[in-house]
């Protein structure tokens, strides 16, 4: 059984990709019987290429993918370069922990709700400075260069560049080269740079890849905070998807596999951007310059990550206020009264979607638990645990654009009968899950002291008994902890949801960036604080049950 | 075919033990250990000494390999799996189970033949008894001292009723005072239920006390 986990793992991960791909590829090039499309040609590609705007879109796709891509690499790179070790350091990583789990759609409604001409940010310094009575008309959010949008994924990528860096850092042998380094009389941040990084950038290259692939096909934060007219390519993907004139369907196609074509070249340009950072890196370093002088750069580092950070908790709680706010006339900072009403005109919508999250959550990552725990016991008792490949594998999912597969995959359901159903959408959330439950648990599972099990089986213990009463009770903060990552990546998905449910399984996340298009801030804010309180309950859960459960056995509170 | 009297050797006797890993060959020994004696490896650290154990233990980390054969009272246990082949080991830490309680921990490992609640606990409180730790069952092994620890996981092992212990440098934590102490206690237990023992280290001390064959690497 245990040795049919790790094909059945490939299988969820990398089935649905390849069934979406070539159910994309087909149509674009013209062949879906079930719309008279039965020749293949070029046809849905002309039709594609026709489109007017469709320049501006691969354009801005390509610049949020790359932009947001490296502007959030410096700040966390920087960063962990001038104030790794230090308090300043250890407050920021704290707040930014929990933000990681915040879905992305949520970010982007407090971002606008902050940066809006109608927003708190105007609304602090008016009138006074600016003498504004009414919002000003400036287009801040929905702007037609995508500012407003790259803001937004910036803000949203560094919480997870800066997790992954930090779970890598521990394989850098960081804290000694940094020594090394300053004993040489290197600053902090050239030290980092010269000594460390290299070796950091190693272990995050595939997590920093799937950021471009995300921020370059990105839909939902597109749909809140980005430009409409031309939109990026995904969202115009997106509209022809759904559009009621079937034929749509092949330039659609057509243009997923231009999205991958954009995608690729986003993460051919940057590979290039690797090779001559690496060759400038070598001159800086042969240079023999010290960078003692990295106070500027330092602070200009540490006031990034503050933004960052800023920007999503004063988001959120802007969110809160409107979600609670009575009366709010424009220059108030705060609304003139409090209440419920808008949680109450949201009640009644909002018990549906809560529990389809709550069902497509809980089994995705359910089957996610299980197919990781049977992995890794395999690979624990087995010795084999797939090297470098199995890696490349569960990246694969996050590396090819949601939109382009995840439509060919609607495509299929469609032929079966399937799609809009509970089950099809655990299937399409299951991609996403299960590369993240693997990541978060495979590192404490593999440091686990194999001696304990070896102690299990000599004192008579079948290698099931080891498993069920030594290894998984001894490592339950891990698993619960993995759990609530996999639950807080499934309840931000937007357009696995969208697409495969074909709008038949509203979840808290699709309601609640359908409400986008509309301005009532009062339930965008019920919905966005909804969306956002369903995976801290995940993670609470995730801290609160090890302690309850141990909490006469100190050596397990310690370990947490 | 020529008749051959085999007479059933006592203890745990190792014929032409060999692990590697990939191909650096670590360990290569024969070794015959008699019930109730203590055989000491010794050796410094990195040579491999604790997977001679493993092997033994029928543990070996699947990234290295053994070969010859382990045989335990005349049974050759080389291909049983290590949750039947009745060999306890005691390694450098107590390794007690820290989600437990020290009468979970011995519960554990007390054979299932001895069945019904009050049955079981009998046996528990009788070993916790026999280490002078009457009362501690309910307590979190993390609020043990070393010592007492260390008798935990004795009374642990010998629950489980082996046939034959190895111990993997297993008083090399322990402060020197207590450090005899343990020992002797360890080496008397095995000659009281006249287990072969196999001990791996580097203290010198330890060949000593034990008494038995060294073998050095």
């Amino acid at each position: 059984m245990l040795r049919l986990a790790p094909p059945l793992t490939i299988l969820v991960l990398i089935g649905p990709v390849v069934a979406g791909l070539v159910g994309v590829a087909l149509p674009a090039f013209g062949y879906l019987p079930v719309l008279g499309g039965e020749s293949f040609g070029l046809a849905p590609f002309a039709d594609l290429a026709a489109t007017a705007g469709l320049g501006r879109s691969i354009l801005l796709s390509l610049a949020a993918g790359l932009i947001t891509t490296l502007a959030a690499l410096l700040v966390v790179t920087f960063f962990i370069a001038g104030w790794l070790g230090t308090p300043v350091f250890a407050v920021l990583r704290r707040i930014v922990s929990p933000l990681l789990s915040v879905p992305h759609a949520a970010a982007a409604f407090g971002i606008a709700f902050l940066i809006a001409p109608s927003g708190w940010l105007v609304r602090l310094v008016s009138p006074e400075l600016t003498g504004w009575r009414y919002p000003p008309d400036f287009l801040v959010v929905n702007d037609p260069m995508g500012l407003a949008m790259m803001a937004g994924l910036v803000a949203k990528e560094i919480p997870f560049l800066l997790l992954m860096a930090l779970a890598a850092l521990p394989q850098t042998d960081a804290a000694r080269s940094a020594h090394v380094a300053a004993s040489l009389g290197y600053g902090k941040t050239a030290g980092f740079l010269f000594a460390v990084f290299p070796r950091l950038y190693r272990q995050i290259r595939l997590p920093v890849f799937a950021v471009i692939a995300y921020a370059s096909s990105v839909v939902d934060v597109a749909l809140v905070l980005g430009p409409t007219n031309p939109p990026p390519l995904a969202v115009q993907l997106v509209r022809w998807m759904n559009d009621p004139d079937l034929a749509m369907r092949f330039r659609a196609s057509a243009g997923a596999l231009l999205q991958i074509a954009v995608t690729l070249s986003a993460i051919a340009v940057w590979i290039l951007g690797e090779r001559l950072v690496a060759r400038l890196g070598a001159a800086a370093v042969a240079s023999g310059r010290r960078g003692t002088a990295d106070g500027a750069v330092r602070f200009a580092a540490a006031a990034a990550m503050s933004l960052a950070v800023a920007a999503i908790v004063l988001g959120l709680a802007g969110l809160a206020v409107w979600s609670l706010a009575g009366p709010w006339r424009f220059p108030d900072v705060l609304p003139a009264s409090f209440t419920l009403e808008g949680w109450h005109r949201a009640a009644g919508t909002l018990a549906d979607p809560v529990a389809a999250t709550f069902v497509v959550g809980i089994v995705a990552t359910l089957v996610a638990l299980v197919l990781t725990l049977a992995c890794l016991e395999n690979e624990a008792r087995t010795g084999r645990d797939g090297g470098d490949r199995s890696l490349l594998v569960l990246y694969l999912p996050l590396l090819v654009p949601q939109v382009a597969f995840l439509y060919g995959l609607q495509v299929l359901f469609f032929r079966f009968g399937l799609d809009g159903t509970l089950g099809a959408v655990v299937v399409a959330h299951l991609v996403f899950v299960l590369p993240y439950v693997f990541l978060a648990l495979s590192d404490p599972w593999r440091a686990f002291d194999r001696r304990y099990v070896a102690v299990a089986a000599t004192l008579g213990a079948s290698p099931a008994r080891a498993f069920w009463r030594v290894r998984a009770p001894m490592l339950l903060a891990a698993i619960l902890v993995a759990a609530a990552v996999g639950f807080a990546v499934s309840v931000g998905q937007y357009l696995p949801t969208l697409l495969v449910g074909g709008g038949r399984v509203p979840t808290v996340t699709t309601e609640a960036v359908a409400l986008a298009a509309g301005r009532d801030r009062r339930v965008i804010g019920v919905y966005a604080i909804v969306q956002m309180v369903l995976p801290f309950v995940g993670f609470w859960i995730a801290l609160a049950l090890p302690a309850v459960l141990y909490r006469d056995r100190s050596a397990m509170r310690a370990a947490a | 075919m020529n008749r051959m009297t085999t007479i059933a050797t006592r203890g745990l006797v190792l014929e032409r033990i060999r692990i590697a890993r990939a191909d650096r060959v670590l360990i290569e020994l024969s070794l015959a250990v008699a019930p109730g004696e203590v055989a000491t490896v010794m050796g410094p650290s990195g040579v491999g000494k604790s997977t001679l154990l493993a092997y033994v233990g029928g543990f070996l980390a699947p990234a290295f390999t053994g070969k010859g054969r382990v045989k335990l009272d005349g049974v050759d246990v080389t291909d049983v799996a290590p949750a039947l082949r009745r060999i306890g080991v005691l390694f450098q830490d107590d390794l007690l189970f820290p989600h437990l309680s020290v009468a979970g921990n011995l519960l554990f490992a007390l054979d299932p033949q001895v069945r019904g609640r009050k049955a079981r606990r009998a046996a528990v409180d009788e070993a916790l008894a026999g280490i002078g730790l009457d009362g501690f069952g309910e307590r979190d092994p993390a609020t043990l001292s070393g010592g007492q620890r260390a008798h935990v996981a004795l009374a642990r092992v010998l629950l489980s009723k082996p046939r034959a212990l190895l111990l993997d440098e297993p008083f090399s934590r322990l402060d020197a005072g207590l450090r005899d102490q343990i020992r002797q206690l360890v080496f008397g237990a095995a000659r009281e239920h006249a287990l072969p023992v196999l001990l791996v280290t580097h203290d010198a001390a330890d060949a000593a006390a034990a008494g038995g064959p060294v073998v050095a690497l």
